[in-house]
């Protein structure tokens, strides 16, 4: 634990986001003490005020607190990020591991269909299968379960492959171990490491996609308050009070260099193990 | 990055090349056949009925029926398929649009123009923005310009491109007014003019990952064995870099930006909904709000076509101009 504890110290990139991302967990968890104001009322007598001491990032169009939203809007999307990613994640992984490790027509077939869905623009196949599978948080995890998994098993396919030739796995298949004991007993714990530091950087890929869902009008519904759908309702007053649409994509790229900076320390830490 | 050592680890010439191109080929028709079955089942993922869908929840059974018919979903499964491949084979896309009645080869077609236009410009800024900060940043290596260089993709992974776009609409047009706040003005000039900065918004997504790979490629150069030789044998760096190190840069380069064609055109239909430029971006979203599905799938069936035939041409373009393949033949 102790010797743990010395190595985060002694990676300050992974320091620094464990420490950005604990911030902002902390502000969605104790918003409703720190602030005031609730998310979605509305005080048309104050509206697109400027930052001030009552309302520390000022007021939208509706005369509700910017900050309280975009901090509730952080609940919403924060979840929704870690969500979306468990299925593929785990499916991505073990298609991966499957496709790297008996190759043949199995490794075929995935690399296929990942080809497959990987020739649609991303932000093409994301917005159409978000839109046919209904607006709303539903959709955004049906689009990511479809097309979330192609980024694991591609890394995890190529580390597999790589592993199958060594000496622990012949040794392994020598002794008669079945497949899927290898599989899921000592190529996972070695493949796993570097799948996780790619889940850091694809979690910004997908909440910077969950944003432009909202900011499109096609991710989650208002009045559930959401970075994007923040970014556009401010996007008329931009000549006027352009902090409304800057200030919710300040906090999308706050958390995506909270995670960034998580994912290269994680990769630090085990490239030293 | 691991995609483009993915990319150059690929066995060109190390065996039989012509095998190799066959290969690819190969590949890339199997990819388009999947692409079509992929295209059919768009309108399968919408749960429920997609005719509810189009017509609203209150739609009569009398209406209900002739979108079926219309739409093709009274058929059974297969003959959907049957009809769905003829149509893309005679007509070259994927039915008429149900709110225009027209076809979507031509809907797609009348809009491509600005869509490729504004691809075009992002791609040439991209690359030459890209290769200028990584000759920097490789020539000063470890300096404090390398340093900036190498923070600038941790911060801009996390930007939404759309919001990019706003910011420099803020700055660029509402401030300091140099460029209008949306929308395509007419001829040449006005045309480049407009799109300059929806061009900078797409080139912007582009260029920290450009620039990830190509420090390191550039490195990798710097510090080989000729480049050594060259600088013992006196020849002035500039020379080495430009005569040299560019040169050998730019293989990387037409690759990776095929690696990214596929971001590309999904980052280009995004930033049109921003600027309000009349794009394929454009098409695509209102037949969303129309909920016209047929033009939703021929838009998906382009875009994907048009990915693997670039990505396949790019690999051949590059495994004709790699030296390594002439020699070994």
């Amino acid at each position: 634990m102790t010797s743990g504890l010395k190595r985060i110290w002694n990676t300050p990139s992974l320091l620094v986001g464990l420490i950005m991302f604990a911030a902002l967990i902390l502000l969605t968890v104790f918003i409703p003490y720190i602030s005031p104001y609730d998310p979605s009322e509305q005080n048309l007598s104050a509206f697109l005020q400027p930052p001030s001491a009552e309302h520390w990032l000022g007021t939208d169009q509706l005369g509700r607190d910017l900050f309280t939203r975009l901090i509730y809007a952080a609940r919403t999307d924060l979840k929704i990020m870690v969500l979306a990613e468990i299925i593929p994640f785990c499916i991505g992984v073990f298609l991966g591991m499957l496709a790297g490790y008996y190759g043949k027509w199995i490794d075929t077939v995935i690399t296929l269909l990942s080809d497959t869905l990987i020739a649609f623009p991303f932000y093409l196949i994301v917005i159409i299968v978000a839109f046919a599978s209904g607006a709303g948080e539903r959709g955004i995890y049906i689009t990511f379960i479809l097309v979330g998994w192609i980024v694991f098993a591609r890394v995890v396919r190529g580390l597999s492959a790589s592993f199958r030739n060594q000496e622990w796995v012949a040794s392994a298949q020598t002794l008669g171990l079945p497949g899927v004991k290898i599989i899921l007993r000592h190529l996972l714990p070695n493949v796993l490491p570097q799948a996780v530091v790619v889940l850091m950087t694809d979690m910004i890929g997908l909440l910077v996609a969950i944003v432009t869902l909202g900011y499109l009008g096609i991710g989650i519904t208002p009045p559930t308050p959401d970075w994007g759908t923040m970014i556009s309702d401010g996007q008329p007053f931009i000549t006027t009070a352009w902090w409304l649409s800057a200030v919710p994509g300040f906090a999308v790229v706050y958390t995506g260099i909270a995670l960034s900076l998580l994912g290269d320390g994680l990769a630090d830490i085990w490239r030293k193990k | 990055m691991t995609n483009l050592k993915q990319v150059l680890n690929q066995p060109r010439g190390s065996k039989d090349s012509y095998n190799w191109l066959v290969i690819s080929l190969i590949k890339a028709l199997a990819v388009i056949c999947c692409v079509m079955i992929a295209v059919f089942f768009i309108i399968r993922i919408v749960p429920g009925d997609p005719a509810k869908m189009i017509l609203g929840e209150y739609s009569t059974p009398e209406a209900l029926k002739s979108m079926h018919h219309t739409l093709g979903l009274d058929l059974p499964l297969w003959e959907q398929f049957m009809r769905f491949l003829k149509t893309l084979f005679t007509q070259g896309d994927t039915g008429n649009s149900i709110v225009m009645g027209t076809s979507t080869r031509e809907l797609i077609m009348q809009r491509a123009p600005v869509t490729l236009l504004l691809i075009v410009m992002a791609c040439v800024l991209a690359i030459f923005v890209s290769l200028l900060l990584a000759t920097v940043a490789a020539t000063h290596k470890d300096k404090l310009l390398d340093h900036l260089i190498r923070i600038f993709p941790t911060i801009t992974l996390g930007m939404p491109i759309f919001w990019v776009g706003l910011l420099l609409i803020l700055l660029f047009s509402v401030r300091l007014g140099w460029f209008p706040v949306g929308g395509v003005s007419e001829g040449w000039i006005g045309t480049l003019h407009s799109l300059a900065l929806p061009a900078i918004t797409v080139a912007f997504s582009q260029i920290p990952t450009l620039v990830r790979s190509l420090r390191a490629q550039m490195l990798e150069v710097l510090e080989s064995d000729f480049v050594v030789t060259l600088k013992g044998a006196g020849i002035p760096s500039r020379v080495i870099l430009f005569k040299h190190v560019l040169r050998n840069s730019a293989l990387p380069t037409l690759m990776l930006m095929g690696v990214n064609i596929s971001y590309l055109i999904g980052g280009t239909l995004v930033v049109e909904q921003v600027f309000g430029i009349k794009g394929i971006g454009s098409l695509l979203f209102t037949s969303i709000s129309k909920r016209d599905f047929p033009v939703i799938q021929g838009i998906a069936l382009y875009c994907a076509l048009a990915v693997v035939i670039i990505s396949l041409l790019i690999e051949i373009i590059s495994w004709w101009l790699d030296p390594r393949t002439k020699g070994k033949q």
